[in-house]
């Protein structure tokens, strides 16, 4: 084994109650966290082959449509790195993802949203980063969505992600938003946030030079996930 | 000016969501087709060593109502208190056991259930043991961070009093909301741990 992740900086990531979100009212802890150095438990986590993977699992575009067809919407490639925070790729991280369609309607018994469903859109893919740490999807740009928390509260388009790197403590569900977007700022669930700098970190960038001309427009969203004390002064030297 | 640091932040985390299962569990939300089976839904298959042990409870909210949208993942070591990991360097976990399982909450009531095996002891990092535990994690709709805790069980009396992590809690009171009680169920035991996100007997969450 090698050192214990890096205390996460919980005034960076949002704190458990903001009350803008009503749900999180009820569903905060009131009590402090116990906070504790990682053991063997945390530092371990499943770590998932790529033998688990189908050929469409990260084309949402096909994965499932109906034979020939395809979903409809805005196609994009959203692309990106799994990194540590020393900077380090993180291989092998599994990624799932999960979108509304273009319309803004996710296929799901509880959602009730009068925009139609897309009969070749399931909204679901999930991808295994590479030696470098890379992974990339295809899929169509999401809409927007009105959701019952203030009278009038609408989500940005996002998409979720989650996460896992090599170790429990790493991780990690969050969510993706789309560069320009002026929903982001209004949007109590990104409010959460405290640090604006924080957010622009879940804003992924229009990337030009990465679109599939006549084809499909390119998002690039990198990921970071914590990182590990190296135990420099002990008998083996790990990590860095 | 000094050095920098060139560490990177951490993506900040945001809820999952109401709808977490689409990507976590298509088919159970009826989205078939896509892959042919949700990941983590079977822990202990015939081949794998160790006691079977049923866990089970439920997540509540501040008023007592079952959430009944959240998404529980646990992790363990094996009987022999090793990790099915790359990064287990202490010999290696039984290749029949993944140790990882992830279950929605039933809709009806916000109940979870594993069918899994008793873990062993795992070292401290002094090198002390702990006791056997299992490590839960919990998201849905309203939690913007993941919320760790750990799943202690009943019947491990002694080890339990000794065990690093459940010494640390200031209030002694409070240990008590991550020892899961024993019960049995057609020759199984049983352990029941309900999950209380806050107000009375809340549970004890860790920043590990």
């Amino acid at each position: 084994m090698s050192g214990s992740y890096f205390q996460r900086d919980r005034d960076w990531h949002p704190p458990a109650l903001t009350p803008s979100y009503k749900t999180s009212i009820l569903r905060s802890p009131r009590q402090a966290l116990l906070s504790l150095p990682t053991s063997h438990s945390e530092e371990t986590g499943p770590v998932f082959g790529h033998d688990i993977l189908g050929p469409l699992d990260n084309d949402l575009i096909r994965n499932f449509a109906k034979d020939g067809a395809e979903a409809i919407g805005q196609r994009i490639v959203v692309y990106g790195r799994v990194l540590d925070e020393a900077g380090r790729p993180v291989r092998g991280a599994l990624l799932e993802v999960w979108q509304a369609n273009a319309g803004g309607r996710y296929r799901h018994k509880k959602e009730s949203y009068l925009a139609a469903l897309d009969p070749n859109f399931g909204g679901c893919g999930r991808a295994i980063t590479d030696e470098e740490g890379r992974y990339s999807f295809r899929t169509v740009k999401p809409g927007a969505y009105p959701w019952p928390n203030g009278v009038n509260d609408w989500r940005p388009a996002h998409i979720h992600f989650s996460v896992f790197g090599h170790a429990f403590a790493q991780r990690l569900i969050t969510q993706m938003y789309f560069e320009g977007d002026p929903m982001i700022w209004q949007c109590p669930i990104v409010r959460t946030i405290p640090d604006a700098a924080a957010i622009e970190q879940l804003v992924a960038a229009l990337d030009r030079h990465a679109t599939i001309p006549m084809d499909s427009l390119a998002y690039k969203f990198d990921i970071v996930l914590r990182g590990r004390r190296s135990t420099m002064f002990e008998n083996r030297m790990e990590g860095n | 000016m000094v050095q920098r640091l060139d560490y990177l932040k951490e993506s900040p985390s945001q809820t999952a969501g109401p709808y977490v299962h689409i990507g976590t569990n298509p088919n159970w939300v009826e989205i078939t087709g896509v892959w042919r089976d949700d990941l983590g839904l079977v822990l202990a298959g015939p081949e794998t060593k160790g006691e079977r042990v049923i866990l089970e409870g439920r997540v509540l909210d501040g008023a007592g109502n079952p959430v009944r949208d959240a998404l529980i993942e646990i992790w363990q070591a094996d009987a022999d208190g090793l990790h099915n990991a790359p990064a287990e360097t202490r010999g290696a976990a039984d290749p029949a056991f993944a140790g990882w399982g992830r279950q929605p909450v039933s809709e009806a009531d916000g109940t979870f259930r594993f069918e899994t095996i008793r873990p062993g002891r795992v070292p401290w990092p002094d090198g002390r043991l702990q006791a056997p535990h299992v490590t839960v994690w919990i998201v849905a709709r309203g939690i913007n961070l993941g919320l760790h805790t750990r799943l202690y069980f009943g019947d491990e009396q002694q080890a339990n009093a000794a065990d690093p992590l459940l010494n640390r809690i200031p209030e002694p009171a409070r240990r008590a909301t991550l020892v899961a009680p024993r019960t049995s169920r057609d020759g199984l035991p049983v352990f029941t741990f309900d999950i209380r996100l806050q107000g009375e007997a809340e549970t004890v969450f860790l920043d590990m």
